[in-house]
């Protein structure tokens, strides 16, 4: 295990270097990346007032009465997500097993009978009991349930119907509309090196992490052009601000710790199976450093929760996904070759997080392990291994 | 408790339950099961509107006083797209005015601009009506907002495609540009743009475009946007294949140095090295790459010292040793630089 370096990266003496140039150009895209650099310098200059010894330190306990409390009840601001309420049972769920806070067995039940509420009698899962099922919480329910990890959390997903609800949203030309009469959803790699939501637009964090995961599962990642995708995705990370962006030229955001940073352990592994000699042993392609610094000491709320950008309000997407980030920063390589480095003291550590499916990865071993024994639909026995389609190299839970 | 019908009424609210024309309706209130999980606190309004969407939806019904109440759960959760898929099955079924709706679906996105549903709604309309014809125009002043706004501009490229609107696109673009070179969005669409028309084969537009580029380069060197537009065009050809171009940002590297144009010049050798690998060229792509690594974009270093080792790799043992010649000019190089 690595030790914490003495100085932090923010706190270098060179550190303004890095500040955005305008080259005396001033357009709202060079106000606006100003405008948050000059918060976050702000941000930096308290907190080194307030610590004469820079030790940043993950706010666990906070953070774990506010997951503990959303996982129950959420205020009327939580209206805006009544069709996504799988999405805040895992987004709270994740974080909670990032913590490392177990889930008492009953709260655990309640959720899997709540799931069983959300899901449709035609197949899949909805954003809320009697809506209709749409593939965003179906990812989101399948997750949450396969943290919970329990037989009961297993069998709730009916498994037939769900393969109808796929079969009924998948198009002709290889995509998948999100629920039946919606929006198409579909990943393109672009001039740009990233993927964008549909063929033709702007590279986007989040699409591309979704699109290169799905082709990591599918075990087809070496049809991407990878080299682009790693140079558009590394470029992504903020030189000042230590956190990444989603899009060129926009700001920071928390989220993108993970749909960002959360690449690099997939290109890592993508370029292993390629053959690629050159790979670090040591580390990701990108500043695990700066972004621990990033996430600890700008997305924390005092209060719990953690955020986008300090100014913003803390809000369980945010935790979910800047936690994530924060582990992968902090955890490199797999089962066996592991590297940690963790920023702070030592309880600043969270769990390790699978980079394909952002649950721990002993979920995905023990999920996998459950239903790779069950029967495919129209087949009337589990099937034997070489009947499997190349099985997904993700697939075993294991990072190599 | 709620309090009761009197004091609701004396205070201006008026909810579903207190109007006559529901009273055939037995609301459905939402079954979470019994020991609820991720319980919202809703307001009374949100649960009566959602008990008697859920009653309509289970009788199925088709009426006026179902579309009326969709307005009211999009207005409370716009994000809801099971009352939004209902209310289509309505426009349908009642034969509603779709301009109508083309009104009341432009004043929801102009309030709500970055909800999925809203502008897929808009998209469904367009295509009932087989009229884009507000389309560019709408989008233009959404953007106006927000010039970057994800959904506008994937609505904008489904418009202009599906109805092949080109025709003032490029016009658009650079507009645009002129107002924020550093607009993302904008060079997207540019590519996406003369892509789908002219394409970039054509060498006087290719050099058109790699002229623009550089124009746009002098005036705001530290924006990422034009480098990787400039790169994203030349690269299916060789980024060494246009004339000249090397020298120019050799030149540009003197006074307007940036990040990204030295990633461009990593770039530019390791094309060259394709089709002449020689150690001269290599050594120049490892010292910018060890420049980028060591000093001037220490944050992707990682990946600079992993794209050095990389080529190293690949071209190192096979390139053609340098004669004395050839490291002279090397060295000179050098100290040019």
């Amino acid at each position: 295990m690595e030790n914490t370096p003495p100085t932090l990266r923010c706190f270098n003496e060179n550190h303004c270097a890095e500040l955005f140039p305008d080259d005396g150009v001033e357009t709202v895209t060079s106000e606006e990346q100003k405008k948050v650099e000059r918060n976050i310098e702000e941000v930096l200059s308290v907190y080194k007032q307030i610590h004469s010894v820079p030790e940043p330190t993950l706010l666990r306990e906070q953070h774990y009465q506010y997951l503990k409390k959303g996982l129950r009840t959420l205020s009327d601001a939580y209206e805006c997500l009544d069709a996504s309420r799988p999405w805040l049972c895992y987004w709270i769920l994740h974080s909670l097993e990032l913590l490392e806070e177990p889930i008492p067995a009953a709260v655990a039940s309640d959720v899997c009978q709540f799931l069983a509420h959300c899901q449709s009698p035609t197949g899949g899962f909805a954003g809320g009991p009697r809506q209709h099922a749409h593939l965003a919480p179906t990812y989101a329910a399948v997750n949450a349930l396969c943290i919970i990890g329990t037989e009961e959390a297993y069998g709730i997903i009916d498994r037939e119907r769900l393969l109808d609800f796929l079969r009924s949203v998948k198009q002709p030309d290889g995509s998948f509309v999100m629920h039946v009469g919606g929006e198409v959803d579909v990943r393109c790699q672009n001039w740009e090196g990233g993927l964008g939501g549909v063929p033709g637009l702007e590279a986007h964090g989040g699409y591309t992490f979704c699109g290169t995961a799905a082709m990591v599962i599918l075990g087809k990642e070496h049809m991407l052009d990878l080299k682009g995708l790693l140079r558009w995705t590394v470029s992504r990370q903020m030189r000042y601000e230590g956190g990444f962006q989603g899009r060129c030229n926009k700001l920071v955001d928390g989220c993108y710790s993970f749909w960002q940073a959360g690449l690099l352990p997939l290109l890592h592994r993508a370029f292993f199976r390629d053959g690629e000699s050159e790979l670090s042993l040591q580390r990701w392609m990108f500043e695990q450093q700066a972004l621990q610094e990033y996430i600890l000491l700008c997305c924390q709320n005092p209060a719990g929760g953690l955020l986008d950008k300090p100014g913003k309000s803390r809000d369980f997407y945010h935790t979910c996904y800047c936690l994530s980030g924060l582990s992968v920063a902090q955890h490199f390589g797999n089962v066996d070759l592991h590297r940690e480095f963790i920023l702070g003291k030592e309880e600043n550590r969270l769990a390790p997080t699978h980079p394909v499916y952002n649950i721990c990865p002993e979920k995905v071993a023990a999920a996998l392990q459950h239903f790779h024994r069950l029967p495919v639909s129209g087949q009337s026995s589990a099937p034997s291994s070489s009947s499997h389609q190349q099985p997904a190299p993700a697939a075993d839970g294991e990072l190599s | 408790p709620r309090p009761p019908l009197l004091c609701r009424k004396l205070s201006g609210l008026y909810f579903i339950e207190d109007r006559k024309e529901w009273s055939d309706l037995e609301p459905v209130p939402q079954d979470d099961g019994p020991n609820p999980v991720v319980k919202i606190a809703y307001s009374e309004k949100f649960t009566d509107v959602f008990d008697y969407f859920r009653a309509l939806l289970k009788n199925d019904e088709k009426s006026e006083r179902a579309f009326t109440l969709t307005a009211e759960a999009i207005e409370l959760n716009a994000a809801n797209y099971t009352v939004w898929h209902y209310r289509r099955v309505l426009l349908q079924a009642l034969e509603k005015d779709l301009r109508q709706e083309m009104r009341y679906i432009t004043a929801i996105i102009e309030e709500q601009p970055k909800n999925y549903q809203v502008w897929h709604h808009r998209r469904m309309v367009v295509e009932w009506l087989s009229d884009p014809s507000e389309e560019l125009e709408f989008i233009a002043d959404i953007l106006s907002q927000d010039a970057k706004n994800y959904h506008a501009w994937q609505h904008r490229q489904w418009v202009i495609q599906e109805y092949k609107l080109w025709d003032s696109e490029l016009e658009f673009v650079e507009r645009l540009l002129e107002e924020d070179v550093r607009n993302n969005s904008a060079w997207n669409q540019r590519h996406f743009v003369i892509s789908h028309t002219t394409g970039y084969s054509d060498p006087a537009i290719l050099d058109r475009e790699v002229q623009y580029c550089l124009c746009q380069i002098r005036k705001a060197p530290h924006n990422e946007s034009v480098w990787n537009y400039l790169k994203g065009i030349l690269q299916d050809r060789g980024l060494s294949s246009h004339p000249g171009l090397l020298e120019r940002v050799l030149e540009l590297k003197e006074t307007q140095c940036s990040p990204y144009l030295l990633a461009f010049l990593v770039d530019s050798y390791e094309d060259a090295l394709e089709t002449n690998n020689t150690r001269a060229t290599l050594n120049q792509a490892q010292e910018v790459c060890a420049l980028l690594a060591q000093v001037k974009d220490t944050i992707r270093r990682e990946y600079w010292l992993f794209l050095g080792r990389s080529l190293e790799s690949k071209y190192g043992p096979t390139a053609a040793p340098q004669s004395d010649a050839a490291s002279s000019d090397a060295a000179d190089q050098q100290e040019l630089s």
